[in-house]
């Protein structure tokens, strides 16, 4: 049941809010992680914005394998996207939270509700339908968003930070459970993080953002070398201190 | 979230602002016509009488709020230095019980008080050596102003004083400042910018009251413009004088509303419950005694006619009116109308409350479209056109082709739920705007929307306020006294029109009872929007 993978593409993209700007060109590997760093307010977040249909391009085209998404409504697009929190709807409880992946009028079949359960399994959360998110530690809530991916089942994968507030030893876990889920199902992995370790751990590819612009793109091993691009060896120091 | 889906929300919200712009556009096509057809009418209306109305309305406006005003500025400090007085917070909760009472019951309730064959008729006669002619016209509208808007000065006040920050409270007792220093350099700053917002506020309410000048003006003296149209409709019938008279109200209402939108103020003030904070206020005895002095001064004028309310409502024959054909007829119309303003204003709201969020949302830049201010601030604007306004000009507009008097559940429902509609608003516009903020983009991504996003996402975080909008629009419908008043006839009777019908017949035992259980009503109905809105809140 996975779709085929597919490259996301950013084709001469001008994107301007009130004052900000910015431009971006860049392709993404089909079917592979790729982790996105920078400076805060560089415009990660807008990058996987414009690619989930929350932000309309001014010029230029944003592509998902050979189709035009530019002015496509978030839900048309073959896209997935876990946020750092509020992935959840507090009063709906888990088994619902998932389901709305597959009807987003909450009309289940069996199959569905079967598809569900199995996603849960999968990501470490079996029984735990009918529990309420409060009812959760930050981590589960976090699988419960990666099991409605799993049943949405489409072949782009946006992650804005989603470990960000979890710690070391829960966000290792969960870096290993997305890394084997999207060794099963191929996604093409758009990964926001501030964490080096995060991309060096998962990422096989690296893109660089500052001042709404990409200034480097290649592969992670790359950018963690002598040699690696002198902003983003800079930007890491930085963070290091 | 871009604008080229057609987001249902932003068609609700249009759908909304077009019924609003039906109800006020027929009303001033009304007019308009009027004065159209009859041109020299409308002109010679602008007579003596009609300056003379004018006048008044500013002068008793102008005197109330003075009279409201600046004891609230005493009252709040006394109780803002005292957070420990004993029974502060039922005090404060008594000062917001005129908020929910109807203007016609307040009025009763101080007649019983203070009216010829009131309370303090004996007394007063005793004390002023003529017999007591009871309070009408002036003086009688002043009290009731201020029983109105003496609490709600207050709690506004009290409110602009809790802004202070605690350090400076704690800095001003360090310094070892007296009462006389910390009012003029703590509290009196924080007061005088909360001022003219306040201030405003309230002569805004006093400029449109209508049913206390009527019930309590007492005559051609002391008659407000508001006054003066009902007359010109339902007594004299001159279309053309009320036309006269609404475009001045109009442009006196507009006048007071742009200078309160310059001033900052919130137009439809606030119902928040202060909380005591610590006190680092050490007051002196002699301050203390004329804090305690003001504070009491206010609980008596303010609980006076609520008491004397609820003593002559209890000497009426209650079990006898409740068995009356006529109170059981008027109280099923009232509740059977009231209900349907009331889920009216709440959809009104609603739907513009989802249309300003979804237009924000959409934005390509921090500019924001005409649209989207009308949703926003806009809507609040319908406060500018008073009731009475609004029924008089579809009175005049469809006096020719229809029966006025069969109109009346109509207008009473759609004007009553417009009015309602910015008090609506803000009870359901935070929680909506709350929900959306977390579920917005998830909303989109998963493609929910329409009914199933209402269903399933909206609507059990917006059950609450929802029913904080519908119970405080219902309260506000069943005490009103504008509409009906026009429009009302034997067919067609709310309870606060029989009151005034009993009332006009000097049948006072009745009308008491009447405005007992109005009075409770609707004080039960506010107390629930209250506590629904704290848990919502929590």
């Amino acid at each position: 049941m996975t779709a085929t993978s597919a490259a996301v593409r950013f084709d001469q993209v001008v994107f301007s809010y009130a004052d900000t700007m910015v431009r971006f060109d860049v392709t993404f590997a089909p079917g592979e992680i790729t982790a996105i760093m920078g400076p805060s307010g560089a415009g990660k977040s807008t990058l996987l914005n414009l690619v989930a249909g929350f932000e309309t391009p001014r010029e230029g085209r944003v592509l998902i394998g050979e189709t035009d998404v530019t002015s496509a409504p978030p839900a048309d697009r073959p896209v997935s996207m876990v946020f750092q929190e509020n992935n959840l709807f507090a009063h709906l409880d888990v088994a619902s939270n998932v389901g709305l992946g597959r009807s987003p009028a909450l009309r289940l079949g069996a199959t569905d509700k079967q598809d569900v359960a199995s996603a849960l399994a999968r990501v470490g959360l079996a029984g735990m339908e009918h529990r309420l998110p409060r009812e959760l530690s930050g981590g589960e809530r976090q699988r419960v968003a990666l099991a409605r991916v799993l049943v949405r089942d489409r072949p782009i994968l946006l992650l804005d930070e989603p470990f960000a507030s979890l710690g070391p030893a829960l966000r290792d876990d969960m870096l290993d459970l997305l890394a084997s889920v999207q060794a099963e199902r191929s996604m093409t992995v758009l990964f926001v993080t501030h964490q080096p370790e995060d991309a060096r751990k998962l990422a096989e590819n690296m893109v660089f953002v500052e001042a709404g612009r990409v200034t480097a793109a290649g592969k992670t091993a790359d950018f963690f070398t002598s040699s690696g691009p002198e902003a983003f060896r800079h930007y890491i120091g930085n963070e290091r201190q | 979230m871009g604008t080229r889906t057609s987001d249902p929300r932003i068609a609700a919200g249009i759908a909304a602002l077009a019924a609003i712009g039906i109800l006020i556009g027929g009303a001033f096509a009304g007019l308009g016509l009027e004065a159209w057809r009859n041109p020299e009418g409308a002109y010679a209306a602008l007579d003596p009488y009609l300056l003379r109305v004018a006048r008044f309305t500013l002068w008793q406006a102008l005197l109330s709020t003075l009279l409201s005003v600046a004891p609230a500025i005493l009252v709040a400090r006394a109780l803002s230095r005292h957070p420990e007085f004993p029974g502060r917070r039922l005090i404060l909760r008594l000062f917001a019980v005129p908020l929910a009472l109807p203007a016609i019951v307040a009025a009763l309730g101080i007649l019983s008080l203070y009216g010829r064959a009131g309370y303090f008729a004996e007394p007063l006669t005793a004390l002023t050596g003529g017999t007591w002619p009871g309070i009408y016209g002036l003086s009688g509208i002043l009290v009731a102003h201020v029983f109105f808007n003496l609490p709600l000065a207050t709690r506004l006040m009290l409110e602009a004083l809790q802004t202070v920050p605690t350090d400076q409270w704690r800095l001003a007792s360090q310094l070892g400042m007296g009462a006389r220093a910390s009012f003029r350099l703590i509290e009196w700053p924080a007061m005088r910018a909360a001022l003219p917002g306040i201030a405003g506020l309230v002569f805004m309410l006093c400029i449109t009251s209508f049913t206390i000048v009527l019930t309590l003006g007492g005559g051609p003296a002391a008659t407000t413009l508001e006054v003066a149209i009902y007359q010109a409709l339902r007594f004299d019938f001159d279309p053309a004088r009320a036309v006269a008279l609404t475009v001045l109200q109009i442009a006196l209402t507009a006048v007071v509303v742009l200078a309160l939108m310059r001033l900052g103020a919130n137009t439809t003030g606030d119902a928040n419950l202060p909380v005591a904070r610590r006190s680092f206020i050490q007051a002196k005895a002699g301050e203390t005694a004329f804090n305690v002095a003001a504070i009491l001064l206010a609980l008596v004028f303010v609980g006076g006619p609520m008491l004397a309310t609820v003593a002559s409502g209890l000497k009426a024959d209650l079990g006898r009116l409740a068995g009356e054909a006529s109170v059981q007829r008027a109280t099923l119309t009232s509740i059977v109308l009231a209900t349907i303003s009331a889920m009216l204003a709440a959809m009104i709201a609603l739907a513009l409350v989802m249309a300003r969020r979804a237009l924000a949302g959409s934005r390509q830049s921090d500019k924001k479209t005409l649209l989207e201010r009308f949703t926003d601030t806009g809507a609040g604007f319908v406060l500018v056109v008073p009731p009475i306004v609004i029924g008089a000009g579809w009175f005049v507009l469809v006096r020719q082709s229809v029966d006025v008097f069969a109109l009346a559940p109509v207008m009473v429902v759609t004007v009553n739920a417009v009015m309602a509609m910015p008090f609506a608003v803000r009870a359901i516009r935070p929680a909506y705007d709350a929900g959306s903020e977390r579920h917005e983009r998830l909303c989109a991504q998963l493609g929910i929307s329409g009914w199933s996003r209402l269903r399933l996402i909206d609507w059990p975080v917006l059950r609450r306020p929802l029913a904080t909008a519908f119970a405080f629009a219902m309260a506000l419908s069943l005490g009103d006294l504008g509409v009906i008043a026009l429009f009302g006839s034997d067919a067609v009777q709310t309870l606060p029109y029989l009151l005034l019908a009993r009332m006009g017949s000097y049948r006072t035992d009745d009308a008491a009872g009447l405005a007992l259980m109005l009075g409770l009503l609707c004080l039960a109905l506010m107390m629930l929007a209250d506590r629904l809105g704290k848990e919502t809140s929590r």
